[in-house]
């Protein structure tokens, strides 16, 4: 009785169920295994050791020091480029960027600025944030959609104590 | 003719499968494009600060080891949570394992992945402990933004 139907029909029928399961299933584990990451950007710092650090040539420009002072929140307190106090207005890092970019003076050109090193003394409980702020204030500046760099050393004084 | 004659024989009538079918397809495609296979350690608790300057490496690091240090001042490592004095043996196994594959511990970066909100004391610290096992490159990583983080509070 059986056979004689299917004898009949002669167009065999597809079976969409068992595909469409497996398709699915797929198409959850990739929607479950889906990240979505966050473009993060990297700032280099070559620090050896301290003991190294003596033994280095010392470079012909002096060492800059940017002072980074904290309040007992972990807020920044004030800012300090080499002896020039530059108070804890909201755009003191713009008035570091603008000392940096002055004294690299890169309208002479890039590269000028590759002996220059920068050493930032920060307070212990200074919030990391502003840490990252001064050092893009220092590194560069981003123009018309192009990046220049201005220091490219940068490391960090030995830490302040609690 | 042919058509009454189906319908006849089967009642139900029988949706168009393949648009479905191309869609899901598209969806499939999609999410298998954009997976990321890479292990990335990404903590996703950690507010990393924003930088409009923080670039992606141009190359990969040869040996990068991501340090990555939470909102509650621990320490993430090697896929453990552990207190910042803990991070030195730590640092030493991974500095031991890197020489017993010929590897230059210099040569290595430590790629730090610190809340915005930790004290600075905190990420010199972990820096100090990796210079203590001659690790010399390092990396803060900040996330990417559009804008200039130089004015505003």
């Amino acid at each position: 009785m059986k056979i004689r139907h299917t004898g009949s029909d002669d167009k065999i029928e597809l079976q969409m169920t068992p595909m469409i399961d497996i398709i699915f299933q797929l198409l959850v584990f990739f929607i479950m295994s889906f990240k979505i990451i966050l473009p993060e950007g990297d700032f280099n710092i070559r620090m050896p050791a301290a003991a190294d650090m003596r033994t280095s040539v010392p470079s012909e420009t002096p060492t800059l020091r940017l002072r980074l002072r904290a309040d007992a929140d972990g807020n920044l307190a004030g800012v300090f480029l080499g002896d020039q106090a530059l108070g804890n207005a909201p755009g003191v890092f713009g008035q570091v960027h603008a000392q940096i970019r002055s004294l690299v003076g890169d309208a002479s050109g890039p590269g000028t600025a590759s002996d220059q090193e920068v050493e930032i003394e920060a307070d212990y409980n200074l919030k990391y944030a502003n840490t990252i702020r001064a050092i893009t204030a220092i590194s560069g500046y981003i123009e018309n959609g192009q990046r220049h760099q201005l220091i490219e050393k940068v490391r960090f004084a030995p830490p302040r104590e609690e | 003719m042919r058509l009454t004659r189906n319908i006849r024989r089967w009642p139900e009538t029988q949706g168009d499968m393949t648009p479905m079918i191309d869609m899901v397809f598209q969806l499939i495609a999609f999410f298998m494009v954009a997976l990321n296979f890479a292990d990335v350690e990404q903590e996703q608790s950690i507010n990393l600060p924003s930088s409009e300057l923080a670039k992606p490496p141009d190359v990969a690091y040869e040996e990068p080891l991501t340090v990555q240090i939470t909102r509650e001042e621990t320490v993430l490592f090697g896929g453990e949570e552990m207190p910042p004095e803990q991070l030195l043996s730590a640092m030493r196994r991974e500095a031991q394992f890197m020489q017993t594959y010929d590897k230059k511990v210099s040569d290595a970066t430590v790629v730090i992945r610190a809340d915005e909100s930790v004290k600075t004391g905190i990420v010199q610290r972990v820096i100090e402990i990796c210079q203590e096992v001659q690790f010399e490159k390092f990396a803060l990583r900040s996330r990417q933004s559009d804008e200039s983080t130089l004015i505003g509070p």
